[in-house]
């Protein structure tokens, strides 16, 4: 099976929450170490909830439909939910099977719980 | 100028595609592939005589010094080295330059010294200058490209006599630019008589004729693993009387000459730098790969591989016109077997991914040079490479492979 399942490629074609926020509670940049991509995301707080959040950037196809689909979800969570997401999380959210050296890809937007 | 049928039919030798019937390979300036020759020698090692070498008085042990050392001529031969004892094996391109980097940079290299590089290098001629410099207070220089991906003739501006080591590629990795070597030593020589070269032979050697004496340098560091060898293999050349002030590499086994209680001496190149059990079954087996390089020539290596790249250069362009932008030299005299390019608005990393559903290895990303990929900014590249084995029919597959890129990710 391709990694270029069609949600991925619609989530890498209209990436959500893409973009910037003009005044972020909290704003990083993650790079990806394969490439040297650089992914920025911008975070808006209520409290302990994520109100809003969205990302900017280039990147793979993998990276972007990881970002887009990550960040729909926690949306609206605390940052207590969020601890416990993982790489595990994240594969499964994907629904592909994808290679050791991609991973890296699809687990970019994972460094946001490290950083919150 | 070109032949027209650019095969040299060795694939056969190549045991890897009997199972991988379909494999394009493009990717051996990463690593080659490993001819059958290769591969039973390493296997007759570790079957029939898998001693140490040095120690044993027994005959498997001095079958195995044997075959070890026999390597080490033959390497100094290939090379034109003048004395056998000026080849060192280490481990890879990176621990050889490192050597240097450590055994003589550190002695001789000074604060407010000056150490020179370049902006195309792969990152392991580039961070341990780097590093060197920053721990000794010296100054790192790098010398810049033009547009075309040659680097800057001036080069006083970047050398002087503060400048204790340049340390430069042959052949750049991703721009695929062959360095006019002779001249460059020679000019940079003319302005600094005392200056140390080093050279990053890793995607020159048996790509290009290599002759040290020839080219002047003072050191030259290649791996076994991207010409047909094993991996765990690495040469250092260097000038015999540059070798004799350096300090040892590593302290342990095989380096000493005796240990007492208060201190220890040690022997001379190239065993003071070789502490510890070597890769002896792979350094064996390094020379099969030489024999059979020395064998097909490396003359007509070179002019297969400015073939294809001549070939591939026209078909991608030809092809995809203006979606597709190639980096480095257009003159194919000018650069070895590498294209490093980008295809439209797809991202590399996807475009290699694709690829590999066609059996089509290509090596995406900054291929180790993040200092010449800021230059060009871009953040990666996808990059092809060939070697004896590639032929006509796998730029083919790899335009088609291409075209399939913009189906799936239209
Ligand atoms: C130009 C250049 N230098 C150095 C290296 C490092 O070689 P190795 O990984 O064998 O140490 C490479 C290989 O990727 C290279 O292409």
């Amino acid at each position: 099976m391709s990694i270029y399942s069609e949600v991925i490629l619609d989530h890498y074609h209209h990436p959500r929450n893409f973009g910037k926020l003009r005044k972020p509670d909290l704003n990083f940049k993650i790079i990806n170490p394969l490439c040297g991509d650089e992914i920025e995301f911008f975070i808006n707080f209520d409290g302990m909830v994520i109100k809003e959040i969205c990302f900017y950037g280039k990147g793979c196809a993998i990276s972007i439909a990881s970002s887009s689909m990550f960040l729909n979800i926690i949306k609206g969570k605390n940052k207590d939910e969020l601890k416990k997401l993982d790489k595990e999380f994240i594969i499964k959210m994907l629904g592909i099977k994808i290679g050791l050296n991609r991973l890296k890809c699809a687990l970019l937007p994972l460094g946001i719980v490290e950083k919150i | 100028m070109y032949k027209p049928v650019s095969d040299m039919g060795l694939k056969n030798d190549f045991p890897i595609f009997k199972k991988n019937k379909k494999l394009v390979y493009l990717d051996s300036a990463a690593t080659s592939l490993k001819p059958q020759v290769v591969i039973d020698k390493i296997t007759d090692y570790y079957q029939n005589y898998s001693a140490n070498v040095f120690r044993g008085v027994y005959r498997i042990s001095e079958k195995a010094t044997y075959e070890f050392e026999e390597t080490r001529k033959i390497v100094a031969k290939f090379i034109n080295a003048q004395d056998v004892n000026e080849i060192i094996f280490t481990r890879n391109t990176t621990e050889a330059l490192n050597l240097v980097a450590y055994s003589l940079g550190k002695k001789i290299v000074g604060k407010h010294d000056e150490v020179a590089s370049t902006i195309i290098e792969h990152h392991s001629n580039f961070v341990p200058w780097q590093v060197l410099c920053f721990e000794l207070g010296a100054v790192f220089k790098f010398i810049d490209i033009d547009k075309k991906g040659y680097l800057l003739e001036d080069l006083e501006k970047f050398i002087s006599n503060k400048t204790k080591i340049l340390a430069l590629c042959h052949v750049s990795n991703v721009l695929g630019t062959i360095n006019p070597l002779k001249q460059i030593i020679k000019k940079v020589k003319k302005i600094n008589p005392n200056i140390i070269i080093v050279v990053d032979g890793a995607q020159s050697f048996s790509h290009i004729k290599i002759d040290v004496k020839d080219l002047d340098c003072d050191f030259f560091a290649f791996s076994s693993h991207k010409s047909l060898g094993p991996t765990g293999v690495g040469v250092l050349w260097g000038k015999k009387e540059k070798l004799e002030i350096m300090k040892p590499f590593l302290y342990g086994g095989e380096m000493i000459d005796e240990v007492t209680f208060e201190k220890s001496s040690f022997k001379r190149s190239p065993y003071k730098f070789e502490a510890g059990t070597p890769s002896i079954g792979e350094v064996i087996a390094f020379k099969e790969a030489i024999k059979y390089i020395d064998y097909i020539g490396v003359d007509k290596i070179r002019e297969h591989e400015k073939t294809l790249v001549h070939r591939s250069i026209n078909l991608l362009n030809n092809e995809f016109k203006n979606k597709i932008t190639i980096f480095g030299p257009d003159n194919v005299e000018d650069r070895g077997g590498v294209i490093a390019f980008n295809f439209d608005k797809y991202h590399p990393h996807d475009i290699a991914a694709v690829l590999d559903t066609m059996d089509i290895a290509v090596r995406a990303g900054h291929h180790c040079a993040m200092p010449l990929h800021k230059r060009l900014e871009i953040t990666a590249t996808v990059r092809a490479s060939f070697y004896l084995y590639n032929n006509q029919r796998d730029l083919e597959r790899l335009v088609n492979g291409l075209k399939k890129v913009e189906r799936i990710l239209k």
